[in-house]
């Protein structure tokens, strides 16, 4: 296999299309979730001011390597998961640095932010962001099983390790998608994708009322922009994940939008309409209710 | 009799003796596991004395102009509650006034916050915290006072533990009127606000810097027991 030169500016392209697409979105999201309460909310930009005023705060203090680094590896999991996955089926293009195994790094690269994010807010010292680390390593490493099961269930049912392979099999209607062809893998999945996008009923990691903010309490300026900017990336690299695995991919952009706002508001309707768990709950909901069924996924294939 | 010192002034006014700092933050020596003993010096070693620094714009105007309209539609208040007034900033939040459509949302933490809104009266025992949350916010920030309380003292101009004016102790960008103000004077205040951060005028924290001195003695007229750090970055 060939390294083409030409995938580089097709990469940063896909990415400029992801933050673009994730600052409108979120900010979709966040609206929607502001209209269930009876508010107007934030305007749909108002994400790119915030992340535009926080690169221009004029004073950062730090406080050692770690804090400085933990963000970068934060933006590293969410950038690098978006390029190592093809992003449109069947585009050479945009297809990025997709190879035959990538299935196991992106499973690394989901929870490498979350390590990175621990060690930077473990220097910052402060009480509230090591309670915040603890609460949401326990929570993302339990909600971490059920997608690994449901993931090792797809591979052992297309027999491969390769994304696009994966995609590849759910071509031709939407009845071949895993969604129908392994209900059970992409129920598994489904239930562990609520755990890990920060909504209502598992957002106690940054429970701005009881641990005002959780691991970013320390966080500001530019550190905190580049946060931000993980945020807007790293849900959509991640629902890219699901669509590619469960829901026959997307062959062009405006499928792959349509099809990406459709897996985000599967979380932002179960946000909106639960209140949240504690951790142990949540790890006992996740232990009772997602395992179970990614076990299953596993011996029925 | 509240004192302070006028700016450019000598302290004239009778110094106070000083107490003895609290057992915890006098310096100790420890042993560690493996027999070392080492000195811990608790407000040394928790906490940076370097003093505040006065951070100029940027140099190109148009790009100073475009941050300052950022910072204006996206202020970040802490939400400390430090008087009465802190219960008129609820309904902020809430659909009937909804804050958040002028790009005004509530942060947890000093470290992300840019608007320090003192809501109200504020004793000498919340002043202490108040002075060491501004410190950590990062710069530019700004503060609101909220009620005739932080003005002149309101009805606690009589009170021995209640300061009277807050722009002796914090560099004030706005004051809003009323007692309690109501939440539409406080969204008129913020939009005030907005308007002062556009012209450039939102420059507290380098106020802040430049007099340091000034609001350091006058912090430390009213705060006694004054067993903390001269500044917490």
């Amino acid at each position: 296999m060939t390294f083409e030169w030409m995938k580089i500016p097709f990469a940063l392209l896909t990415l400029f299309i992801v933050v673009n697409y994730g600052l409108l979105l979120t900010a979709l999201m966040q609206k929607i979730a502001a209209r269930v309460g009876g508010r107007h909310g934030i305007p749909i930009y108002q994400n790119y001011i915030d992340l535009l005023k926080n690169y221009a705060l004029r004073s950062a203090i730090t406080h050692g390597f770690m804090f400085y680094l933990g963000p970068v590896f934060r933006l590293t999991g969410g950038v690098g998961l978006l390029l190592f996955v093809p992003i449109i089926y069947g585009s050479p293009m945009f297809s990025n640095m997709s190879f035959a195994g990538d299935l196991i790094l992106a499973l690394y690269f989901i929870f490498f932010g979350s390590l990175g994010m621990a060690l930077g807010a473990g220097e910052s010292g402060h009480p509230y962001s090591a309670i915040g680390v603890t609460r949401g390593l326990s929570q993302v490493t339990m909600a971490e099983l059920p997608l690994a099961l449901a993931v090792f269930a797809v591979a052992v049912q297309y027999q491969t390790l390769s994304i696009t392979e994966i995609v590849a099999a759910q071509q031709g209607g939407f009845l071949h998608w895993t969604l129908f062809t392994n209900p059970l893998a992409v129920i598994a999945a489904m239930l562990s994708f609520l755990g890990s996008m920060m909504r209502p009923p598992f957002d106690v990691v940054l429970a701005p009322q009881e641990i005002p903010i959780g691991p970013p309490t320390e966080y500001h300026s530019a550190y905190l922009a580049l946060m931000q900017t993980n945020r807007v990336i790293f849900p959509i690299a991640k629902i890219v994940i699901f669509m590619n695995l469960f829901f026959g991919g997307a062959s062009n952009w405006p499928v792959f939008f349509v099809k990406v706002f459709a897996i985000y508001m599967v979380s932002v309707l179960v946000g909106v309409v639960f209140p949240r768990f504690r951790v142990e709950q949540s790890i006992r909901w996740f232990m009772v209710w997602a395992v179970p069924i990614g076990i299953a996924a596993i011996l029925i294939v | 009799m509240e004192a302070f010192v006028k700016p450019g002034e000598k302290n004239r006014l009778k110094e106070r003796p000083e107490r003895p700092a609290k057992e915890e933050l006098q310096p100790r020596v420890v042993t560690t596991p493996d027999g070392q003993e080492i000195t811990v010096e608790p407000l040394k070693d928790y906490y940076c004395e370097a003093p505040p620094k006065v951070h100029p714009p940027a140099y190109f105007k148009i790009v100073e102009d475009l941050f300052n309209w950022a910072r204006a539609e996206s202020i970040w208040i802490l939400g400390f509650g430090t008087g009465c007034g802190a219960i008129e900033m609820r309904p902020l939040m809430t659909p009937r006034f909804d804050a958040y459509r002028y790009g005004i949302q509530w942060r947890p933490t000093p470290r992300q916050a840019n608007l320090f809104v003192i809501s109200g009266y504020l004793s000498v025992k919340t002043l202490k915290r108040a002075i060491r949350s501004y410190e950590q916010m990062q710069n530019p920030k700004y503060v609101v006072g909220l009620g005739s309380c932080t003005i002149n003292g309101g009805m606690y101009w009589d009170s021995y533990n209640t300061i009277k004016r807050l722009d002796r102790y914090l560099p004030v960008d706005l004051y809003i009127t009323g007692c309690m103000p109501r939440p539409e004077a406080l969204l008129a205040g913020f939009l005030e606000l907005k308007k002062i951060i556009k012209a450039g005028k939102g420059e507290g924290a380098n106020r802040y810097a430049e007099n340091f001195a000034w609001y350091k003695a006058n912090q430390k007229q009213v705060i006694h027991d004054w067993d903390m750090p001269d500044y917490s970055w």
